[in-house]
């Protein structure tokens, strides 16, 4: 485990906003280099960075579309780097066929989504969480990746953090899942030494060039890199491929690569449960929650006790992979699991699905441009207590 | 009695290819590996460090280049090498970054950043295999198609004009523009030689035969007849103007270099503009925020 550069973190107390603190992240954890293209409201991400980079030896590029900005930033950690992206929205949208282009290369990389109302155009300055599926399944074909969800500027900076060290530890893009309140929010932003912030550098080949297969599952089924100009002769492709990197194109050379892409990330599900929860033991109902809607479960969760509810609190930091087991374990528990989200019921399904009729599961949706009524969410709970 | 490693005899290019990818998957005739000779062979002729040298393609037979090339090798998504070879270069600018993929992919889908990476002066060199049509999907007309042309995409001839490819790139800043076709071997070699030894935006256009898909379709006979015909329509004019080299169906096929420049490239202006050793400006930004204020403003 390494440590942050202590010339380039932002040590100290601050009132910053989630874009600033997710930029200041994204440095403390190695980045020096992104791509992006501007959109709202998401640009002050790389406004920031663009400002921040050239003093530390990095580079931002603003590109001429999404569709390059989600490649080049992949050719950027092909060439040694950390790198990132960030976009909202449509932008989003277009990076989707290079999200699966760095889930089949193995590209450790972290791409930024504040999400806004949608769909389409939608609503560039507001909030909501519309993306949460496209997260997981937006590219075509079958990957797995991870998805990380802030409900603070605090968060946007410490999980910006983990977002880059999930990303080296596991070589996939993780999708930092923001939204445009979380954004824009202005807190407190306290940003430790940097000797307190771990950074996972990459898993770079052990071996001689002559020894090593680029493909090679290693250590947790994640296979080393070696980056252009290291003399390895790399051989990066989208199609599927064998251990060298070639293109092998049947059923048999698809059946070692493609799930392999899932155990890694599945093996791992216990790390990857990353959860804040209170009041479990002897809840009634369960407000289960992520991002900005998180903040407004807390205030219905405390109406609802003060009425004399039990109510437990299960916040998802981690929403893909999805906590299954503890959802498991928790549905035969409680009378009912409560899901708000600024969406029209999207991880909702994946709850109902652990939950396996073991308990209600009531969905709160909502179409997003503001964040719920905590009256709407203690309604919910007032149902599943029944 | 000889043996088969007496008989081996040394390609002369050999040593840049995959040479275990070999065969390759490409159609006898094609122009592909005529211009990956050429390639090949100019790489090779240079001093040119191979293991800082990597090579970008998009998706095609002619995005097929990369894999049989014994360099840092990127496949990557159809119409965007170019983006992704600007993520290499400007995060490691020692690399020497070619990218070698076709017309579809580059000006067709890819055409945006074709045209960005030009005005952005980025260092890398472009080489464009135009067969003039989308040959890996089996055929459909492409932006380079000649009008009239029957593709499975216009089986009653194209209704669209191509696209004049050094036109757009020159109007777009690139500081070396050259076109040649599958039968000037030699000429091609020794643009690429030069290419590879130029800084900035460098664009190459290979005219190269699809008998499989283009030719066939349109009476156009073998990659054998496409040489004669190359040989017979080709005036090599050097220096010639841009808006003067588009091609018209049977029409004279204009080759040479047309053009070779100087302007600043991206990093070189970068740097300049942010002072001469911009890693070694003030390590922190200035602080614009308040401090000290409470968690629930
Ligand atoms: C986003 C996307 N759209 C379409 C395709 C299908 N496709 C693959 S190759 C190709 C055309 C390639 O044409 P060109 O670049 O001229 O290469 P050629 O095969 O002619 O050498 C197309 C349309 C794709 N792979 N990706
Ligand atoms: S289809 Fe055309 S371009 Fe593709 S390999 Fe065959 S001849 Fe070459
Ligand atoms: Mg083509």
């Amino acid at each position: 485990m390494m440590h942050a550069d202590p010339n380039c973190v932002l040590t100290g107390t601050h009132f910053m906003n989630g874009d600033a603190a997710c930029c200041e992240g994204a440095i403390a954890a190695g980045a020096r280099f992104a791509a992006g293209y501007p959109i709202t409201p998401s640009t002050e991400v790389v406004e920031r960075f663009a400002a921040r980079v050239p003093k530390i030896g990095g580079i931002f590029i603003q590109m001429e579309d999404e569709l390059a900005a989600s490649i080049t930033l992949q050719g950027m950690v092909w060439a040694g780097a950390k790198s990132f992206t960030v976009t909202s929205g449509p932008g989003y949208s277009l990076m989707m066929e290079h999200i699966g282009f760095a889930a089949m290369t193995e590209t450790p990389c972290v791409f930024v989504n504040v999400q806004r109302g949608g769909p389409s155009t939608g609503l560039p300055t507001l909030p909501a969480q519309g993306d949460m599926m496209q997260a997981r399944f937006g590219s075509h074909g079958d990957y797995s990746t991870i998805s990380l969800v802030p409900n603070s500027p605090q968060e946007c900076f410490s999980l910006t953090v983990k977002a880059f060290n999930l990303a080296e530890k596991f070589r996939v893009p993780v999708m930092f899942m923001m939204d445009e309140c979380v954004g824009h929010m202005t807190e407190k932003v306290v940003i430790p030494d940097a000797k307190e912030i771990e950074v996972t550098p990459r898993r770079h080949a052990s071996k001689p060039p002559s020894e090593f297969l680029l493909f090679e599952p290693g250590e947790e089924l994640v296979p080393e890199m070696a980056h252009a100009g290291e003399g390895y002769k790399v051989y990066v492709t989208g199609l599927t491929h064998d251990k060298r990197g070639y293109p092998l194109m049947n059923p048999a050379s698809q059946k070692e690569l493609i799930p392999r892409l899932f155990e890694k990330i599945s093996r791992a599900a216990d790390e990857l449960t990353i959860v804040e929860s209170e009041g479990l033991e002897d809840a009634d109902v369960v407000v289960v929650s992520y991002g900005i809607t998180s903040r407004v479960a807390q205030r219905a969760i405390e109406m609802a006790r003060a009425k004399g509810l039990k109510v437990g609190k299960l916040r998802l930091i981690c929403v893909w992979p999805f906590p299954e087991k503890l959802i498991r374990e928790l549905a035969p528990k409680v009378k009912a699991l409560v899901m708000p989200e600024l969406n029209m019921g999207q991880v909702v399904i994946e709850l109902e699905r652990c939950a396996g009729g073991q308990c209600k599961v009531i969905s709160v949706p909502h179409p997003g441009g503001t964040v719920h009524k905590p009256a709407d969410i203690l309604a919910a709970i007032e149902r599943g207590a029944q | 009695m000889s043996t088969t490693a007496d008989l081996h005899i040394h390609n002369p290019v050999e040593d840049v290819l995959r040479k275990e990818r070999i065969p390759t998957i490409w159609c006898p005739g094609c122009g592909i590996g005529t211009t990956v000779n050429s390639f090949a062979a100019a790489l090779l002729g240079q001093d040119i460090d191979l293991k800082k040298t990597a090579i970008v393609s998009g998706i095609g037979c002619s995005g097929r280049v990369s894999g049989y090339m014994a360099l840092d090798s990127f496949h990557t998504t159809h119409g965007r090498a170019i983006p992704f070879a600007t993520g290499l270069k400007l995060a490691n600018p020692e690399l020497n970054v070619i990218v070698y993929s076709g017309d579809g992919d580059l000006t067709s889908i890819g055409g945006n950043h074709l045209i960005h990476a030009a005005r952005r002066n980025m260092d890398i060199m472009v080489v464009c295999v135009n067969n003039m049509i989308y040959a890996m999907t089996g055929g459909q007309a492409a932006a380079t198609t000649p009008g009239n042309s029957i593709t499975t995409t216009s089986p009653f001839g194209s209704f669209e004009p191509e696209i004049c490819l050094p036109q757009l790139v020159d109007a777009a800043g690139a500081v070396f523009v050259a076109r040649w076709t599958a039968y000037h071997v030699k000429q091609l070699e020794r643009t690429m030689a030069k290419a590879l030894k130029k800084k900035g935006f460098r664009f190459i256009e290979v005219l190269t035969p699809c008998p499989t898909l283009y030719q066939r379709r349109n009476n156009m006979g073998d990659g054998l007849a496409a040489m004669v015909d190359y040989k017979n329509r080709s005036k090599i004019r050097n220096g010639a103007p841009t808006y003067e080299v588009a091609l018209e169906p049977g029409g004279e096929i204009v080759v040479g270099e047309f053009v070779d420049r100087e302007r600043e490239d991206y990093l070189t202006r970068m740097r300049r503009q942010l002072g001469t050793n911009y890693s070694e400006l003030p390590p922190q930004p200035e602080e614009e925020e308040q401090e000290g204020c409470c968690s629930s403003c």
